[in-house]
Parts: C-alpha cells; structure tokens; sequence
C-alpha cells in the first residue's frame, strides 16, 4: 500500500460495459495441454476476480453456450494476506482476491479479462498450481530459530523498535510466488529464489536466529543458491507485501563474503 | 520413528493445530498433520489486532486474575471458569515463547514487547506485530513445526481435508478418513488420539469475514457421529464490515469514532448517488433513535440497528448495506487520522471513502460454540480431543478482541499432552488391523460415489447461498422464535434438496464440487444446531439477543447447551456452568452514562511505515461496551471514552 498521506483521485471506470468477458486458460490435468474458454459475466459494480469465477463456477457455461467444467483454481482469506489466490491476470501475476474487475478495465481497457496460472510452478488444474517447492525452500534454508524447547524460559531478547519493524517488513511474505514468477533467473526450480533468501535474511537478524546464521548460509551458498541472482530486480516490483527482497539479497551476499573470508580465517 | 510408537494425528494447522502439532513431536511422538489448506495459509493468518496476556509491564497492576475476569464479564459469565483462569495465567508464557520464536512483535524504547490497550479492557494487555498479528504468530509456529517435518516427526498431508472419525465398536476414536484434494484419493490414517483443530464455521452464514475455509465441516462430521456440540447458538457479529460480492471484510470503528455518519435513503427506493441526495432525505437511523450517543453508540446497539433497518428493506439500494459516511469530513484530515484503514476500503471496494460513502453491514465473525471439551480439552469421545476455534470453552456467550488467539495456543498446549497421556494408556488391542478403518473409509467412499452419481436439478452452490441469507437474516444479530423455526424448517428443505444436487463437474481430477458438496451437506447439520440451540434458548445473553426475552436469565439458562445428533434433529440438553471462581454479576450497562462508547482502534497506525493497517482490526469486544466506560477508572469525570482514546492516540503518535 502506499503512503497514506499522498492523496491520489481514483480514476474511475465512468461508461462501465454491459458485459465482461473473462478469458481463462484451461488444463483438465497436471500434464495435459492448456486450452482457453472465455465466459461472459454481467457486469455489477465491486466485482473482483474471485467473485466472478465464483459467479461461473455456479453455472459454468462459455460464451459461446458451451456447458463445461466449472473452473478450478485456490481461494481463502480474501484478504491477500495468504497468498494463496495468486495467479496471471491480464498478464500481471497477483493475487486475485484484491484484484478488482473496475480496476482492471480502467487500467487496461477493453471488456475483456485473461485469467492464467502462474508458468513457474506445476500447474494442477486450471488456474491451480502446487507451490509445494516454496515450502522445501525454508527448509533448505533452517527458515526458523533453534528453540530449545517451548517450555516457559522468560522473554526473548531485548530488541529496537527499528529492528523490530525492519524484521517485520520481511515477516509478511505470504509464500504467494510472484517473486518467482517474475524473476527472470528462476524457471524449473533451478534457483532458490529471493522468497527464501529473504526468509533467511528475516532469521539471521534475529539475535537468538543470528547464532546459526551459517547453516541458512550453508543453504543459500548451494548450486540452486543466491549466485543465481542475477539482479534484474522484477521480483521487489510484483512483491504485494513490498517485501525488501533486493535488499535482502545485497545484504546476504554481504554476509556470505564475510563468512567466507572467517570461514578462511579460521582454517 | 517415534520414538515410543505413539501417532497423534491432528487436524488443521492453524494457530491451535500447530500448537499441539509442535508440543506433541517436541515430546518425541509422531504426528500426521493434515489441513485442508498448505497449513501456513490457514485463517488465523487474518488476525490482525493482536494477542492478549497480563504480561503487566506497563506498571498498571494488570494481573492473569483481571485477565480471567475481564474474559468471563465479557463471556457473560457463560464459561466454565476453571479452563478460562488456567488460560490467563498460561497467557504471559505464551506470548514470551513467540517472543522467543523471534514474531517480530512492537517493542518499547527499552527494547522490551509493547502492549497495547483493547477492547474491554482497562489494561496495555494485547501483544501485536504490526496490524498483523495474527499472521506472525501463525508463521512462527510454522516455522517451528517446519523445523520438526525436517527431522521426520511431523508428517503434513497439507491439500487432504478430514471427511469422518474411525470409530470402533465402543466409540473410541482410532484414526480418521480424509480425501486427498488433487485425486480424490481416500486414506485411512490411524491414530492413537486425535486432535481437531479446524477452526470456525462462518460458512455456514454464506459470506462472514472468516476464510473460505471455515466451513465448521469437520466438526460437523464429528458431531454427527456422536461428538457433543456445545453452545452452537453464540455467534460473533462485528457492526461495521465491508460487504463484498464475496466475503465480508471487517471495517475499523475507528471511522466512527472520527466523525463517520451513519445512514440510508429516508426513501428506500431511492437509488440516487448518494452525493446527490439532500440532508433532509436522509435518514441517520442512530443519530434519530440514539440523540445523546448518536453514532457512537456501542456496538452491539449499532449491530442491532443496523442490522434492523435492512431487514426491513430500508438498506441502500434494498441490500443489506448502510451508509457509513466520512465525506463532510476534510479529506486531508482523514488521511491523517484514518489513511490506512481508508486504503483497505479502496482496495477492496475501489472507492475512495474521502469522496464517497462507504457501505457497510454487520458480519459474521467468530463462534464462541464448538465441540464439547473437559478442562483437558478432551469431547466426549475417548481418543478425541478438540482445540481452538472449533472447542466451545473459553469464551462463554461472547469473545473479548484478542482473546482468540491466545485461546487457540492454550487449548493446543493443553490438548497436547492430554492426548499424549491418553494414547499412551489406550488399549490399542487390535484396532490397526481389524478392519475398522477399511470399513469407515469405504462408506466414506460410498458416500462420494453417490454424489458423483446424482443427476438432479438443485444446484449445490445456490443451495449454499440460500442456507447463508437465511442465517444470516434470522440466525445472527436479533432473533425471534418464529423465524428461528422457519428457518429451521427451511434448513430440513435444503438438506432434503441437497440429496437432488449434481455436482456439475465431469472431470473429477482436483475438483472442488465434491469437496464443498461434502462440507454443504455438513454446513447444513451444523446449521440446524446453531438455530434449534437459538430457539430454546429464551433469553439474551452476550451475542444471543432476542427482543421478546430481552434479559439474562441465570436461572433457566446459567448452562451450556449441548447439541447431539440424531438422525431426526439435534437434541439438546443443558448442563451446569462451573462459576466457582467468580460469581456472575449483571452486565449492567444502563448507569454508564458516558457520552461515548467509541473504540479506538486506529492504535495500529502509531507503529510507522512498516505497520500498516490491514483490513478489518478487530479491536472491541462485541458486548456491552458502556461497561467499560462505567467501570473505567482510568476516565476523568466529565471525560469520554473517545476523549481518552484520542488522547492516547496523540501519545502514540509521537
Ligand atoms: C478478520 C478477523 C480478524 C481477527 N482478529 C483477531 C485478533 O486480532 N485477535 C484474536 O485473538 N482473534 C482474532 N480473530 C479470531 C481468530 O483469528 C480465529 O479465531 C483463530 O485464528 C482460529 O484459529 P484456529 O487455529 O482455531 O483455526 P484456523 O486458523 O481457522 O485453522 C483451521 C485449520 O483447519 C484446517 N481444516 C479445516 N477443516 C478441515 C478439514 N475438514 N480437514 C482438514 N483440515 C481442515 C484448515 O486448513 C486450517 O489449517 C479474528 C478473526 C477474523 C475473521
Ligand atoms: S533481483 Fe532479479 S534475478 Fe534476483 S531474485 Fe530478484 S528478480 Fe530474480
Ligand atoms: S517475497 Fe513477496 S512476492 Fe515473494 S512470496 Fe513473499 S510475499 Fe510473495
Ligand atoms: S485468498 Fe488469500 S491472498 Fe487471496
């Protein structure tokens, strides 16, 4: 979100179609070939994604008065606070619970919506896709700190108020993969991707996580690891959380060279 | 792999199912942990407001004890006090220990967590990170547990949903069925305990402001094949929500306490642009019924009203929505005062609140009934236990703010080492191997066979959405036996309509018709709990509110309700509240004479750049608010509630 005290007229959609027409690339099975359906949808005020395909889910006819399959894809909190929702809209990945059809048609004009699933990941169904491999990222790089158990052992360290919010900036990642999506370096999970690293940059900060920030290196210096980077700087643009992904990368590359000339030092 | 064989399996992993998930492996057992959603996508991501505990480091003498009676004043002396005293004094360990987990929780300039001040209470008691709280918490846990899958005790079956109990000749628990949501595939997974974590029901009232995933569809299940359902009659209503064509998302009073109106067309019909429609056609419902609190009313007035005035069709535009209006309010100054909580409405909503009315109608919020647990959070089936939002037992007849979270992370804590001490005691016999479990799975196989079978008229999601309006408009805010009983009968329509439903997909490959088939015919069971323990209930009391028995009745109705199947209706029955620890006194919020009652939960906008607001803080308590001003000690004669809050605004500003 942007900064609350610029003041901005929104620009409305001032001759709002009859119709809309959502195009949605189709696939029946993991595996199977993609093909596009297009459904027409009355149009209402304070539509978004999530409501129309709810919409054609009840009855799922295309345009062209075809009876099909209803289409498939994630939903939860409706928020954009889980992340699940994300897909590519009008060629844009975010998520599609906060993406509104005014705005989509004010922005990119015609009556006309594409719907499709993230590219990077394996595409269930339709626009569902398995970000199973982001979770496996974590825990390549130890995304937590080392407990010694959950038993009662007081508060934990004293810590600013800045370095609280600044841990609490990269707090927010949702897990959702736009990052992934729009990074250029990143296709068939050959890179572990600035989601992870910024996990592990969020637990090195931590006084209690700083302990064993050489293991969350050790799982970023890997051949999947951080020197696929390749700086294009498209995954910070798409992050809806505004996560500092850039800065987390600059600041892990840092903190990797200093561990290596230790590493040296102490051979 | 575990080390002495015992499996737990617990279902969901939302801030209770991780709770117990993360207490049973670190006691070195193993758990098979299944969700319907990859578990860090649960609904308590949504929690935004914060965590409460009397960690008392503000010096204000706040004490585990007030917590414990803030809790049950709150709950309208509903809960069983014992669980309610064991949870506060749990509280304060609890937030250390996600201090520890390193949530990344406001501090002071010492360094220390801050604390801010909530609904219904006089004391700095709620823990937050940011207007995010909820999702921090949710993600240490995760975290943590994530930490435990890597050393093989914690299997996640993350995309599976539970659709029944394994059951054995003696009702006892020994595993469950649940539905692989890619395949359809079935598994039987046996148990030696298990534990439901699977959060609320909001689902059933077609939209609330809970996730997608709260369709109460497990618990459902287990109810009906024979787990106690308590309560089911106390639902959270938050006053100001944001109606979406798909959910509801909750709206800060902090609009009202800035000065927001709230109104509809004195002339119903009237379908004018609000900007256009002059003062004198206007009808402020709340400043005409209410002229010394005007909007400011407490909530649950304003829920009433607002609620009321819709029902009879006087909402904007005939729907279910009323004005809440800040446009004669200078824009620059909402942006100040309001700018975060302003941006949530213009993402969802795509209008700008400074230039345009908002439009906004009660939501369902919370359940505050669940499935019947002991102080051991264990039902009334042996080998199952319950935890979270989905167990009846801290919050009485209504929820403080901020009490939920803490809730969930307590009865986790608790259920943990209660199901670790009944599995290791359980005769296992030959319950793995006597076919119990291929028996359950394949009538559980039968079942979804037949609704892939069906070929009928109904549709299943219209079904749902007439399930929701009913609910929602007879079931929530202000109820009256009639409508209580027509919807009920309305319910056993829809149930035998149900049994005429296709599911209109052919390939079955990752559908979602069968799966919200399974949870609609379970919505609608739990449905009917909700509304027969409603009916009987003659009386008000924290949430239940019906005009024609507008009084607390301690004497017929000091008990829980408790619902249990049967293949007819619900039957319910009536069991003592423990009230050992506090006596019950009236809520009594007629001598609170206070000008306002007005939250003020724009505390989030203190925490600077990285803090913004996130939709829907849910910061007051829904009941009685005058109460607190009648009772806060903190307020100067002569000065308001809102006064006070502005004043510590101002503080947290600087
Ligand atoms: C908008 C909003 C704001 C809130 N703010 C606050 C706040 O500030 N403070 C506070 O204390 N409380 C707050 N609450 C309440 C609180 O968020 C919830 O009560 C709490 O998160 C519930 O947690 P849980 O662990 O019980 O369940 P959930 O987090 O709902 O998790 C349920 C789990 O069960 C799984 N599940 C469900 N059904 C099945 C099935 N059939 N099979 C398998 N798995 C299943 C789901 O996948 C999920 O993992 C808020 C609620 C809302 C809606
Ligand atoms: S900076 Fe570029 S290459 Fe590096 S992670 Fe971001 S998008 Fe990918
Ligand atoms: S870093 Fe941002 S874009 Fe990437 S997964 Fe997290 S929230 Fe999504
Ligand atoms: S549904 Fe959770 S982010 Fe959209």
């Amino acid at each position: 979100m942007s900064n609350s005290n610029e003041f901005k007229e929104k620009k409305r959609l001032t001759n709002p179609p009859q119709t809309v027409d959502i195009k949605i690339q189709r696939r029946d099975k993991l595996g199977e070939n993609a093909y596009w359906e297009t459904f027409t949808i009355p149009y209402r005020r304070n539509l978004n994604v999530i409501s129309v395909l709810m919409d054609i889910r009840k009855t799922p006819v295309t345009k062209e008065g075809k009876q099909t399959t209803p289409p498939v894809w994630d939903m939860s909190c409706l928020e954009q606070v889980c992340g699940i929702c994300t897909m590519v809209i009008n060629g844009r990945v975010r998520q599609s619970c906060s993406a509104l059809i005014d705005d989509l048609l004010v922005s990119d004009g015609g009556n006309t919506i594409t719907l499709e699933p993230m590219s990077k990941f394996p595409n269930v169904r339709d626009l569902k896709v398995d970000r199973t491999r982001m979770f496996e990222h974590l825990k390549q790089v130890n995304a937590w700190i080392e407990l010694d158990g959950t038993h009662d052992l007081g508060p934990g360290p004293t810590m600013s108020q800045e370095t609280a919010q600044e841990r609490y900036a990269y707090s927010r990642c949702m897990t959702c993969g736009c990052c992934l999506e729009a990074c250029p370096q990143y296709h068939d999970d050959n890179y572990i991707g600035p989601q992870a690293i910024a996990q592990a940059r969020y637990q090195n900060m931590h006084p209690t996580g700083k302990i064993t920030i050489d293991e969350r290196l050790e799982g970023l210096t890997q051949e999947d690891g951080i020197t696929n980077c390749g700086n294009a700087q498209n995954c910070i643009q798409v992050c809806p959380m505004g996560i500092p992904l850039t800065r987390a990368i600059y600041e892990t590359n840092r903190d990797i060279t200093v561990n290596a000339l230790f590493g040296w030092l102490r051979k | 792999m575990a080390s002495n064989g015992l499996k737990i399996a617990i279902v969901g992993g939302g801030l209770a199912g991780l709770a117990a998930a993360l207490k049973v492996a670190e006691a070195g057992h193993e758990v098979d942990l299944i969700s319907v959603v990859p578990v860090k996508r649960s609904h308590s991501v949504c929690a935004q407001g914060g965590i409460n505990g009397a960690v008392n480091t503000k010096g204000e003498g706040d004490s585990p004890w007030k917590h414990f009676d803030d809790t049950v004043y709150g709950g309208d002396f509903l809960a069983n006090q014992p669980p309610v005293q064991k949870m506060c004094e749990m509280a304060p360990q609890i937030i250390y220990l996600f201090d520890r987990m390193g949530v990344p929780f406001s501090r002071t300039r010492e360094g220390l967590l801050d604390f801010r001040r909530f609904g219904g209470t006089l004391h700095h008691r709620t823990a937050f990170a940011g207007a995010s709280t909820g999702q921090q918490l949710l993600y240490a846990l995760d975290e943590q547990v994530r930490r435990f899958e890597t050393e093989g005790k914690v299997n996640k079956y993350e995309g599976w949903e539970m659709l029944s109990l394994v059951l054995d000749d003696h009702q006892v628990c020994r595993g469950l069925v649940a539905m692989n949501l890619q395949t359809l595939e079935l598994k039987a997974f046996y148990a030696d305990a298990v534990i439901m974590a699977t959060g609320g029901p909001g689902m059933i009232f077609g939209k609330s402001t809970n996730s997608m995933t709260c369709t109460g569809s497990a618990v459902s299940a287990a109810y009906q094949q024979g787990a106690k359902y308590a309560n089911g009659e106390f639902i959270q209503v938050h006053p100001t929500s944001i109606p979406g064509e798909d959910k509801l998302r909750l709206m800060s009073e902090s609009a009202r306490g800035e000065g927001g109106r709230v109104w509809v067309p004195r002339n119903p019909g009237d379908n004018r642009n609000p900007k256009d429609i002059p003062e004198t056609e206007r009808r402020y419902f709340l400043e005409e019924k209410y002229p010394a609190y005007g909007n400011l009313v407490p909530r649950d007035i304003a829920t009433r009203e607002i609620f009321q005035v819709c029902l009879e069709g006087s909402g904007v535009g005939g729907e279910n929505q009323v004005y809440l209006d800040l446009t004669h309010i200078d824009a620059g100054t909402l942006t100040r005062k309001l700018g975060a909580i302003l941006e949530i409405y213009e993402m969802f909503v795509g209008d700008d609140p400074r230039h345009v009315p908002m439009r906004i109608f009660p939501g369902v919020h919370y359940s505050m009934g669940g499935l019947w647990v002991d102080f051991e959070q264990r039902t009334n089936i042996p080998g199952l236990f319950a935890a979270g939002e989905c167990d009846y037992s801290i919050h009485g007849a209504n929820r403080l703010g901020a009490n939920s979270l803490v809730s969930c992370v307590y009865g986790g804590f608790v259920a943990a080492p209660s199901a670790i001490e009944y599995a290791k005691n359980v005769e296992r016999k030959n319950t793995e191997t006597n076919g119990i479990h291929a028996a359950e799975l394949r009538r559980q196989q039968e079942i979804n066979s037949q609704i892939i079978k069906n070929e009928g008229s109904e549709n299943q999601y219209k079904i749902h959405d007439e399930m929701g309006k009913w609910m929602t408009d007879n079931v929530t805010v202000v109820r009256y036996n009639d409508r209580l009983k027509a919807t009920d009968e309305k319910l056993v329509e829809l149930q035998d309509r149900f049994k005429r439903i296709s599911i209109n997909d052919s390939n079955l490959w990752a559908t979602q018709a069968l799966p919200h088939a399974r949870q609609l015919w379970n919505m609608l069971q739990l449905a009917r709990v909700i509304t027969l323990g409603a009916l009987n209930r003659d009386e008000s009391r924290g949430a239940h509110y019906k005009p024609d028995f507008p009084d607390r009745n301690d004497e017929d109705f000091l008990k829980t309700t408790i619902a249990e199947w049967s293949a007819e209706a619900p039957v319910l029955s009536y069991e003592a509240v423990e009230v050992g620890l506090i006596e019950p006194r009236k809520r009594d919020y007629t001598k609170g004479k206070a000008k306002a009652a007005v939250t003020n939960d724009s505390t989030a906008e203190k925490g600077g750049a990285a803090q913004i607001q996130q939709p829907g803080s849910e910061l007051k308590p829904q009941g009685r608010e005058e109460t607190w001003v009648k009772e806060g000690r903190k307020i100067q004669e002569g000065e308001s509630f809102k006064e006070l809050n502005d004043k510590e605004r101002e503080r947290g500003e600087q």
